[in-house]
């Protein structure tokens, strides 16, 4: 059965799935149950499951991710709504301290299948604290994993197997996608693993790496570029910890220029890593350096001004022309 | 500027000197007592049990055995073999009550203090020593004894504590009326965490949840340096109320009284009817760690004060006086606690340290290739220096 379903959709089908095929799933958040969630990513699921299994929660994130700490340790598999990214900051300690390291502290005795749902990412002209990228503060623990869904099918396949999965999971979400396009999900469909890359479009002159929001802008600039006489590939990383750098090396090799565009700061964020590991594996392949569009290191602007703050189709444009005056 | 340690009448409200006691009052008129120091026996209207003598007995040899795995610890980090060691001389009582008023099925979050708990659980306390050694970070399986890993950072067990008894409400075996199912979760923590934002969470999400958890609070009255009057202008167990629900300070020296109100708590919290707040009120005779001087900040009058309180003393007075005890019964406390005495000592030189390599263990459920590949690259860089001289 296929039907055309948007992010948010694909989603709250995948935690429907999941609360379907394991009865010890849990959800918690703030306004998760009744109201759905601020995105209505959890629409209808306290109705059909019951407010035992979908909870809404007291306003406090550290409360719900150390709960679901207590929740894991009793067997459960919680899976916690942060309602914005930048709301995760008092959970930081709940997470870093005891969600990342209970596992190697118990030396493998106690799993956390925890996973933390953030909706990441800015462009809907929200107001402070609204519109931020935190993945590498997360990516940066040992003991987390991090990915980013960028569109409706992965939405539903990933968050699914993020849930299925023994270990914490930082879930991300890019909220500007949720209600913007749709696709076509083939339920019968046999997903990919969660912890890989995928190359979204193939190119042979230079390699995009993106995640999240920025997939969709890479593969607009894909599009621009091939109407210049330029072939771009263009991989959607999926998980950022760990990385699954097969697919970009085979691809760097190919092309020779590597360009990597994420909403966060460029300062310390995932391109930075990507950027060392490629230089490391692929130097001799290299015909540039490897070039990082992001945000600047500022703190994210009053909406009127995000568009010129996050990386949009000119600036990565830009950067693979860099690549090339090389 | 007024004394912040005793808030004065003024015109907005009532009187809060009316309402709530000093922070610090020598356990003041609502201290549930059973044993007082003197070692007479007295009785409290709400909270009691009939000890028999064979529980007495038990309740003493628990706390001389415990008294002794805190000597012996520290005796081993003065001799270099622990790093460091979190004492608990003077808490022993609060511990052992604690411990003793526990079902099988109960499951207990500690600090890193609750070694008294954690024998009671039945964890071998050289389990313990692992961690203040620097060869593992917790030794023991939580599922074993349904006793959680100890936690450094202050308070957070508080919420792991809840959302465990969150589940267990959510696995039917709360307030199902078959002692042998219903259960609850005791969390641990002192005076200073009651000043911690995860502390009061766990406060609100228990009380919203009705969850079957008791906050067992060691009020040991002071947080390393600092003492309670930092942490709270009235007594900690009356703060219980302002979240919803019920508040009770024991006399964490007196064995009896706490093991009482902590079966209370327990069992009110298996049959279904939520959260407490149990205050332990005691003193932390030794410093707060191994590397902490204590001399640098408290009066030797105040440990003068509280050695009259002993929690060890005042029970061997009355099992004595009463006639509950022979000297053939000390004697052979004494050979046992020799022994465990013996068993530390031993087992801790005999702790097997980890290996370089495994470090890169346990991170997650299975190794990621990144790391495999990092453990790799370090034992080829480990095997490059072999032969070397």
């Amino acid at each position: 059965m296929t039907a055309k379903i948007t992010l948010a959709k694909g989603l709250n089908m995948g935690l429907r799935k999941a609360m379907e095929d394991d009865d010890k799933v849990l959800l918690m958040g703030e306004d998760v149950g009744k109201l759905g969630g601020v995105f209505r990513i959890t629409d209808g699921l306290q109705k059909d499951f019951g407010e035992d299994r979908v909870i809404d929660s007291p306003l406090a994130e550290s409360g719900i991710v150390g709960t679901a700490v207590g929740m894991a340790l009793r067997g459960y598999r919680p899976v916690v709504e942060i309602q914005f990214d930048g709301f995760v900051y008092p959970a930081y300690d709940q997470i870093v301290c005891q969600v990342a390291k209970y596992t190697y502290r118990s030396q493998g005795k106690v799993k956390m299948p925890i996973v933390i749902r953030i909706p990441f990412g800015g462009g809907i002209g929200a107001v402070e604290h609204h519109s931020e990228s935190p993945e590498a503060q997360f990516a940066h623990t040992p003991g987390l994993k991090v990915v980013a869904c960028s569109n409706p099918v992965d939405g539903y396949w990933m968050i699914q197997q993020a849930i299925a999965h023994d270990d914490p999971v930082i879930f991300l979400e890019p909220k500007r996608q949720y209600h913007a396009d749709k696709a076509e999900l083939d339920e019968s469909a046999t997903p990919e693993p969660l912890f890989s890359s995928r190359v979204v479009r193939t190119g042979s002159d230079a390699t995009v790496l993106a995640y999240g929001p920025t997939v969709k802008t890479a593969l607009k600039c894909a599009e621009a570029a091939e109407s210049e006489g330029r072939s771009l590939e263009v991989i959607d990383l999926r998980t950022l910890s760990p990385l699954d750098m097969a697919p970009v090396y085979e691809s760097v090799r190919r092309t020779g220029r590597c360009v990597v565009t994420h909403e966060a700061h460029v300062n310390l964020g995932m391109g930075a890593e990507l950027a060392a590991r490629v230089t490391e594996e692929c130097f001799y392949s290299l015909e540039a350096p490897v070039l990082r569009v992001g945000a600047f290191d500022t703190p994210y602007p009053p909406s009127r001004i995000e568009e010129e703050y996050l990386p949009d189709l000119d600036r990565v444009l830009d950067a693979v022309d860099r690549t090339f005056a090389y | 500027m007024s004394d912040p340690a005793s808030p004065g009448s003024d015109t907005f409200g009532p009187d809060l000197a009316e309402v709530f006691g000093p922070a610090q009052s020598d356990g003041g008129p609502d201290l549930v007592q059973l044993l007082t120091p003197e070692g007479e026996r007295v009785h409290h209207p709400e909270f009691d049990h009939d000890f028999s003598a064979e529980e007495l007995r038990g309740l003493y040899r628990d706390m001389v055995l415990t008294r002794r795995i805190d000597v012996e610890a520290t005796a081993l980090q003065r001799h270099g073999e622990l790093g460091i060691w979190a004492q608990l001389l003077g808490q022993e009582a609060a511990q052992i009550g604690a411990g003793r008023a526990l079902r099988p099925q109960d499951y207990v979050f500690p600090t890193y203090r609750e070694h008294g708990v954690a024998y009671c659980r039945g964890v071998d306390p050289l389990r313990l020593l692992g961690l203040f050694r620097g060869v593992d970070q917790g030794g023991w399986d939580p599922a074993e004894n349904n006793f959680g890993l100890y936690t450094i950072v202050i308070g957070a067990q508080t919420l792991h504590a809840t959302g465990y008894a969150m589940g267990m409400q959510r696995d039917g075996v709360v307030g199902t009326g078959d002692p042998e199912r219903d259960a609850a979760v005791i969390a641990h923590f002192g005076d200073g965490a009651s000043s911690q934002g995860d502390v009061n969470e766990a406060f609100i999400f228990a009380a919203s949840y009705n969850a079957p958890v008791v906050f067992f609070c060691q009020n040991n009255q002071w947080a390393i340096s600092e003492p309670i009057e930092r942490q709270t202008r009235i007594p900690l167990y009356q703060r219980a109320l302002g979240f919803g629900f019920p508040g009770i300070r024991v006399d964490g020296n007196d064995v009896l009284a706490t093991y009482a109100v902590t079966k209370a708590a327990l069992q009110r919290a298996r049959e279904g009817n939520g959260p407490s707040f149990v205050e332990a009120y005691t003193y932390r005779m030794g410093a707060h760690t191994t590397t902490d001087d204590p001399t640098r900040y408290r009066l030797n009058d105040e440990l003068e004060h509280w050695k009259l309180k002993d929690p060890i003393e005042r029970l061997k007075v009355y099992l004595r006086r009463n006639g509950l005890v022979d000297q053939e019964f000390f004697d052979d406390l004494d050979a046992e606690a020799k022994e465990l005495g013996h068993h530390l000592r031993e087992g801790c030189k005999a702790l097997p340290d980890p290996q370089p390599l495994d470090q890169f263990g346990y991170v997650f459920s299975e190794m990621t290739e990144e790391i495999a590949a990092q453990r790799d690259g370090f034992a080829a860089y480990l095997a490059s220096f072999e032969g070397a001289h």
